[in-house]
């Protein structure tokens, strides 16, 4: 147990420190603060609410921002493993898939948990200007850091499809972009009533609207549990399946 | 060591390896030959455990590494083909991260990362990136990586492509050093390379085993094993080709070559013949007839001649041997 735990540890760790020995890290982490200044401020109309919260003009934005980002950060997941075969020398040390699959998941997760902590200076604002409600603000960031991690089980998943990095980006904003729009208000008005409850049941956007609401639902937390679980599992039967030829 | 019983692959319908039975044991270093394609690295892939067999099993060390991989896998340094590496990280990254998946920690770590260091000679590239590497450099770090636990087995894929003269020699050098303790399978098509290093060869052709034998022993199923050349002045070739089929224990000669005053011809062994008979008897014959040969010896087969006739053979395009 401890040695997959250890293993776990060892290709996160390895993962992780890669995203920083590269540019790419840097610049992502500035365009995520730039993209969430521009939207909070200018288009969330934060200001002009005069509320203190960040529900409607700070964390409304976040299933959309995701949407392209957290296909940019994990469509190398796989695809480059593929790409250069070190997938043939990762598989082949003593460790199983899984370790391997949840390990590279875990040091991305964390990527964007790191960028997602960067955004702190939103809460200090609103907490300076009112009276803000931290419980709030709270889930509103665990909802946030689970609909990443969500998003990131998929571009996991469909990283591991392909070997080439930018279908593996292209395919993975596809699916997220459905798990968005059946909760999207415009596209379930569209839909028969005794279906709505179904498919925004299904979708990420209702989840993540309910933690806006100070709220930690179990069936969210079950929601966005399962939606990792699932993708990731589907991760490794592609690669099982990539491996059996 | 490493048992491989009735090996088989299918891709879709394609049989990449049909059946391919072995054992090697400690100590013996195992050349694996064959076309492109044969199937060599397939092999390699399911003893690695990288791709599990359509059928048969491989057990390492006891261990049978469909059931039980981890404990097998930890037995096993792998060479991948291409020698792959993480690009991005610098050589002591990559060789410090592999010894920590092989559950080398701490003071251990470093001592394993230092001692593959050494035998694959990357002190001067010890903190660069991976992608700014020579391909030599970047073979030389995926073998590190092999080698960096100590393992019992070493499974290399073509270990020396890619490397300049140097480095193959170097490459070889130590895939014989290591040898004497470890066991070492390894792939290959130069075949010099065989009978450099291998103490046993197999040769695989269209997923199938088709030779099996020391370098000595394949050497003997050749045409030529255990002929006579000579080259005489001044004799013509129909007078040295009538004369020579007749000496004992001659099965027949041929003429090899020819040219202003040169005949280069050769004389193979009948069948049974004991070694050195031919030989004696051809000396004879030059003596009696009073030819100047400047060049009398006996062949002793040569590999790329038994390869070539085995697998194309098998792939039905036989052809004219010389």
């Amino acid at each position: 147990m401890s040695d997959s735990v250890q293993n776990i540890k060892t290709i996160a760790k390895r993962e992780l420190s890669g995203y920083f020995a590269s540019p790419v890290a840097y610049v992502f982490i500035v365009i995520w603060l730039l993209l969430n200044g521009f939207f909070t401020f200018s288009l969330g109309g934060f200001f002009e609410m005069g509320q203190a919260s960040l529900t409607m003009s700070f964390f409304r934005w976040h299933p959309w921002l995701y949407l392209f980002l957290v296909p940019a950060v994990g469509m190398r997941l796989w695809s480059e493993e593929r790409r250069l075969h070190t997938m043939e020398l990762l598989l082949t040390m003593p460790i199983t898939s899984w370790q391997a699959i949840i390990g590279k998941f875990i040091a991305s997760w964390l990527f964007l948990i790191i960028a997602l902590a960067l955004t702190f200076p939103v809460v200090i604002t609103v907490c300076y200007l009112g009276d803000a409600d931290l419980g709030e603000i709270f889930t509103g960031y665990v909802g946030s850091a689970l609909l990443a991690g969500g998003y990131l089980a998929v571009t996991s998943m469909t990283s591991s499809m392909t070997r080439n990095q930018v279908i593996s980006f292209i395919v993975s904003v596809v699916v997220c972009f459905f798990l968005l729009l059946s909760g999207f208000e415009p596209v379930t008005d569209l839909l028969p009533n005794w279906l709505v409850g179904i498919v925004t049941s299904l979708s990420s956007l209702t989840h993540f609207i309910a933690f806006q609401k100070g709220v930690l639902d179990s069936r969210d937390l079950i929601y966005f549990g399962s939606l990792i679980g699932f993708a990731l599992f589907l991760n490794g039967v592609i690669i099982r399946n990539l491996r059996a030829g | 060591m490493i048992k491989v019983e009735n090996l088989e692959k299918h891709f879709g319908t394609k049989r990449a390896v049909a059946g391919v039975t072995f054992s090697v044991e400690r100590g013996e270093i195992l050349g694996f030959l064959g076309p492109n394609g044969a199937g060599k690295s397939t092999t390699m892939r399911m003893i690695t455990g990288f791709i599990p067999p359509t059928a048969g099993k491989v057990t390492v060390g006891g261990h049978d590494m469909a059931e039980d991989p981890i404990p097998a896998k930890k037995l096993i340094g792998y060479l991948p083909e291409n020698a792959p590496s993480y690009t991005d990280m610098t050589v002591y990254g990559f060789l410090a991260f592999c010894a920590e998946l092989r559950g080398l920690h701490g003071d251990a770590r470093k001592q394993a990362v230092h001692r593959a260091v050494e035998m694959c000679f990357l002190e001067p590239v010890l903190h660069q990136s991976v992608d700014t590497l020579s391909k030599g450099y970047r073979h030389r770090t995926c073998l590190a990586q092999s080698i960096i636990h100590d393992p019992q087995v070493l499974i290399l894929d073509e270990p020396t492509d890619g490397l300049d003269p140097n480095q193959k020699h170097e490459a070889r050098q130590l895939i014989r050093r290591m040898g004497e303790k470890k066991v070492i399978i390894f792939s290959t098509h130069i075949l010099e390379e065989v009978e450099a290093v291998c103490t046993r060869a197999i040769i695989i052709d269209r997923g199938r085993i088709v030779a099996n034998g020391t370098p000595q022993e394949l050497k003997q199923r050749s045409e030529v094993a255990g002929a006579v050349s000579l080259r005489v002045i001044g004799v013509s070739a129909d007078t040295v080709k009538i004369r020579l089929s007749s000496v004992t224990g001659a099965r027949k000669a041929t003429i090899v070559k020819e040219d202003a005053n040169s005949v280069w011809a050769r004389a193979y062994p009948a069948e049974g013949s004991v070694n050195g008979t031919l030989a004696r008897g051809v000396a004879e014959v030059c003596v009696k007839e009073g030819w100047k040969f400047e060049e009398l010896h006996t062949e002793e087969g040569r590999l790329d001649e038994v390869f070539r006739s085995i697998t194309w053979s098998e792939t039905g395009k036989k052809e004219e041997k010389p």
